[in-house]
């Protein structure tokens, strides 16, 4: 082990942030992948822990409420025995009218590795990542991406159907609101992947063909030739402007339905990023059948975050 | 210049020895457990297992450990090493395991390898099989089976290639 | 006091003046225009190379003061229009307090005036506070010195009010310049809502925001038969609306700025905030059309939308950073690209910068007859120079074309025969 050159055409990674899918390459796509599987196994010991980033600092910064990707990096952190701080906004300084920039700079004094951020404004991850030398992870910047919800989806299509090349992916829903949805498309399109995204005509953000995915109002027609069927979740709370009509309504056009289920392929997968609104998106009986993998992502979301933090927290500053 | 240590037939010989070595010590296979360090190490690990199975006519176990995460250095590494797989699909309580690599050198891989395999279980014993011992140690460790010892300088570098890996077989020592 | 600008190349559209001419002024007025004066002057302007031209003015600019005096003051706005080349310009009643009483056209004009650098023309409320609720008065705003009416930065939701102030302007002949923007239609949004704006998941503000406003406004304008100015139009919907409106004879007149025929959405990438401004950047095809709209005459001027803010407030996420952009001081030299590039000939730009502003406003400026008032701007049209954000005179920084290698630049501002600027530093 000791003497045995490293192969050089192996491919490294050179980013100390995770910013967003749309700038990694296929290749920096394909070694989180494959380290997170590494990692995936790690949480499957006895003991859940191996010392990779001993004596490193992240901070989870969120400045939106989010238990659930908190709780996957800080778990994702702990498994790498970093240690981990939590600043949430109410905790934090902004609500004092500290700028972003000046809280972020209060954290970087305090000699942290890597922060964390998740944050309601477009950009804001980009724009903290100019500001410091400290690592930035995107974990969700208002509507633009959530790279490692993309790359963790991703992760799981391959797990389930072993590769991506050909397959076909709808998502299905608040496409206009959704950095989930954006992270996909990025990463499944370089993979190789057919993407379809599929909703109310006014959750479809403008001019998002030319991305190089297939647009439909009609889950109906689209839903046969589906592979994968990635949910998002229906922001109760961003529809105030009349994106339609009622929650009845969406559900009956756009619900993932027991009935709807048999109008699929066989072997098409099921997938949302979290929390459910059953009964809305998403029946119960979809939610918890065979075909859901919603679960799996969850393991995976802690595997492929700890590939992230371990990749970009081990850069060079 | 390389100049060669060990060529095919050599490789083979010090292999079968070691895997006769392993079962004598530990009075065959009960118990008995193989664990190869990535890459050469899980190479060198399935040929003794292929050995002693031809020998004793029993299967042992192997697993694969990837140090890479345990290493002392590594947040001091210039370029990122890949994190490999690792796979211990048994449980390693009471077992007596034979950690499997192809060099020892400075003992430091061995040190995280340790570490790594205390986290997935309490072994009874674990011992250390390793295809060449150049010497050089900073840690207090030693091998159980080894190959063949190489007195060598520091400023060489030795190579194991297996035809798994490599295309040859053979084990050669170069210049740095 | 006399001044002779000798050698020249004199371009007054007004006069169809073209050529290498000398140029001699004095008491504050032009007094003659003629091949090798010879007459002694006090101060003599070598202009060999240079383009003399009637002063800059600016219909559309935002000095900020009072209440927003870190972003820019009287002072320091003028200081800028000086070495972008003006000798007019037009702030917009956007302070703080609102400029929507007498007294606020007092102050603005008793400040430029202590400066005594160039003409300071306001622009005074159209709405008590920009409420969009009740009018200003419009005789004491005139009386005041006000030149032109606006709610600019806010447009005019209730189309009663507008039509109401429309008419009620006729009484005092006071032009009344709109901001095209429907809110609903806004909502909020952050730039051109398109692919870019889809792609940086950033609240996109749809073409039509603009378009809609523009061709209620037309009717309004043949409604009331008012003179109605569109402020800074970006898109190529609302410039074939304007282009309809102004061939079946309505009284509208329109200017746009150098940043909708330089830039597109794309310049937004990288969430960079020096490239958010409202109305937004367009596509090219906009851009294309602000371009031809400038050749045919649908626009009738180039202003700048002179928006001043400190860079704390541009450095933030870019959805929280305000809207706007300075331009007084790179103006001149981007517009002369259109020259370049053979959208418009030089006189057809000055006229764009000099006359058409001056008669928008119904000031007697933007032309080099005799006995004219002496506004003169002379330029140099071939010095190459880098946009250094620590050249600015301005307070603020927000330009997004720092950095690009641009070509001319003012020389000299003389405003009511006063030599304002010499050899590019305020005098």
């Amino acid at each position: 082990m000791t003497d045995t050159p490293k192969a050089k055409t192996e491919f490294r990674w050179t980013r100390k942030d995770l910013l967003s899918v749309e700038e990694l390459s296929r290749e920096e796509i394909e070694l989180i992948l494959q380290t997170a599987e590494s990692f995936k196994e790690v949480s499957s010991r006895e003991v859940k822990k191996v010392p990779a980033l001993r004596g490193k600092t992240v901070a989870n910064l969120f400045f939106e409420s989010s238990t659930r990707t908190r709780t996957s990096f800080e778990l994702a952190a702990k498994r790498l025995s970093a240690d981990l701080v939590n600043f949430s906004s109410s905790a934090s300084s902004t609500s004092k009218g500290e700028s972003l920039s000046d809280t972020a700079k209060n954290i970087e004094a305090m000699n942290v590795d890597t922060i964390v951020m998740r944050h309601s404004s477009s950009g804001s991850a980009e724009y903290l990542a100019k500001k410091l030398k400290v690592g930035v992870i995107n974990a969700g910047d208002g509507i633009h991406e959530h790279p490692t919800q993309g790359l963790l989806d991703i992760f799981t299509i391959r797990e389930k159907k072993k590769s991506l090349e050909g397959v076909r992916v709808c998502l299905v829903g608040d496409i206009l609101h959704s950095r989930v949805a954006r992270s996909n498309i990025w990463g499944l399109l370089k993979l190789g992947a057919k993407v379809t995204v599929c909703g109310p005509p006014t959750l479809i953000p403008a001019k998002i063909e030319q991305l190089g995915v297939e647009v439909s109002y009609d889950l109906d027609k689209v839903i046969k030739d589906q592979d994968v069927l990635n949910i998002l979740r229906i922001q109760l709370e961003r529809q105030k402007g009349a994106f339609f009509p009622s929650i009845r309504e969406y559900a009956a056009e756009y619900g993932i339905s027991k009935e709807r289920m048999l109008k699929a392929k066989k072997d098409v997968i099921i997938m949302h990023p979290g929390p459910i609104n059953r009964g809305v998106e998403l029946a119960a009986e979809v939610a918890d059948g065979p075909q859901s993998v919603i679960l799996d992502q969850v393991t995976n979301g802690v595997a492929v975050r700890m590939a992230v933090l371990f990749h970009t927290t081990m850069v060079e500053r | 210049m390389n100049k060669l240590v060990l060529d095919s037939p050599s490789i083979e010989r010090a292999a079968t020895r070691m895997a006769h070595e392993i079962l004598e010590k530990n009075n065959g296979v009960d118990g008995l457990c193989l664990i190869g360090i990535q890459t050469r190490g899980v190479i060198l690990a399935q040929r003794l297992e292929k050995i002693i199975e031809k020998i004793s006519h029993a299967k042992v176990p192997i697993g694969i450990l990837d140090i890479n995460l345990y290493r002392d250095d590594l947040t001091k590494v210039a370029e990122q090493p890949i994190i490999h797989k690792t796979e211990i699909n048994f449980d390693l309580d009471n077992k007596i395991v034979v950690l499997v690599d192809d060099v020892l050198y400075t003992g430091r891989t061995i040190r995280s390898a340790l570490d790594a395999i205390v986290d997935f279980g309490r072994p009874k014993r674990i011992e250390l099989a390793v295809l060449i011992d150049r010497g050089h140690r900073e840690l207090p460790i030693r091998a159980d089976f080894v190959g063949k010892n190489i007195p060598t300088s520091d400023n060489e570098i030795v190579h194991v290639h297996f035809t798994e890996t490599d295309k040859v077989e053979e084990v050669v020592v170069a210049q740095k | 006091m006399k001044i002779l600008i000798k050698g020249g190349h004199v371009v007054d559209p007004k006069n169809k003046i073209d050529d290498v001419l000398d140029v001699f002024i004095e008491n504050g007025k032009i007094k003659k225009i003629a091949k090798s004066i010879t007459e002694k002057a006090d101060k003599e302007i070598n202009a060999k190379g240079k383009i003399v031209c009637p002063g800059l003015i600016d219909v559309h600019v935002h000095l900020r003061q009072p209440g927003y005096e870190y972003k820019e003051n009287i002072e320091s706005g003028l200081r800028a229009a000086v070495k972008g080349g003006f000798t007019g310009v037009c702030p917009m009643p956007n302070t703080n307090p609102v400029a929507d009483r007498r007294s606020d056209m007092e102050f603005m004009i008793g400040e430029a005036r202590r400066l005594s650098l160039i003409n300071l023309w306001p622009v005074g409320a159209v709405t008590l506070k920009q409420e969009g609720k009740e009018l200003t008065e419009f005789g004491e705003l005139k009386k005041g010195g006000a030149m032109a009416l606006s709610d600019d930065g806010r447009p005019i939701t209730d189309s009663s009010i507008l039509r109401r102030a429309l008419e009620y302007s006729k009484k005092f002949d006071l032009v009344l310049m709109v901001h095209c923007q429907d809110e609903a239609l806004f909502c909020g949004g952050c730039m051109n809502e398109g692919f870019v704006s889809t792609k940086l998941g950033v609240p996109g503000i749809p073409v039509e925001a603009e378009s809609v406003e523009v061709a209620r406004d037309i009717q309004l304008a043949d409604l009331t038969g008012a003179r109605l100015h569109f402020c800074h139009i970006s898109s190529k919907k609302s410039l074939d609306l304007i282009r309809q409106a102004k061939a079946q004879g309505s009284k509208v007149t329109a200017e746009t700025c150098p940043h909708y025929f330089h830039l597109t959405d794309e310049a937004v990438l990288r969430y960079n905030s020096n490239a958010k401004m409202n109305p937004p950047l367009r596509t090219s095809l906009d851009v294309d059309a602000v371009k031809k709209s400038l050749k045919d005459g649908t626009v009738d001027a180039i202003s700048t939308d002179h928006a001043p803010h400190s860079e704390s407030e541009k450095d933030s996420e870019f959805d929280h950073a305000p809207f706007g952009i300075i331009g007084l001081e790179t103006s001149l030299a981007l517009s002369l690209r259109l020259v370049e590039e053979k959208v418009l000939s030089l006189s057809e730009l000055v006229r764009k910068m000099s006359l058409a502003p001056a008669e928008i406003l119904k000031v007697d400026r933007g032309h080099l007859s005799e006995g004219a008032v002496a506004d003169v701007t002379i330029f140099d049209p071939n010095v190459e120079w880098i946009v250094d954000k620590n050249k600015f005179e301005s307070k603020s920084k927000n330009s997004p074309f720092i950095g690009w290698k641009v070509k001319g630049r003012a020389t000299e501002v003389i405003c009511d025969g006063r030599i304002v600027m010499k050899d590019g530093e305020i005098v």
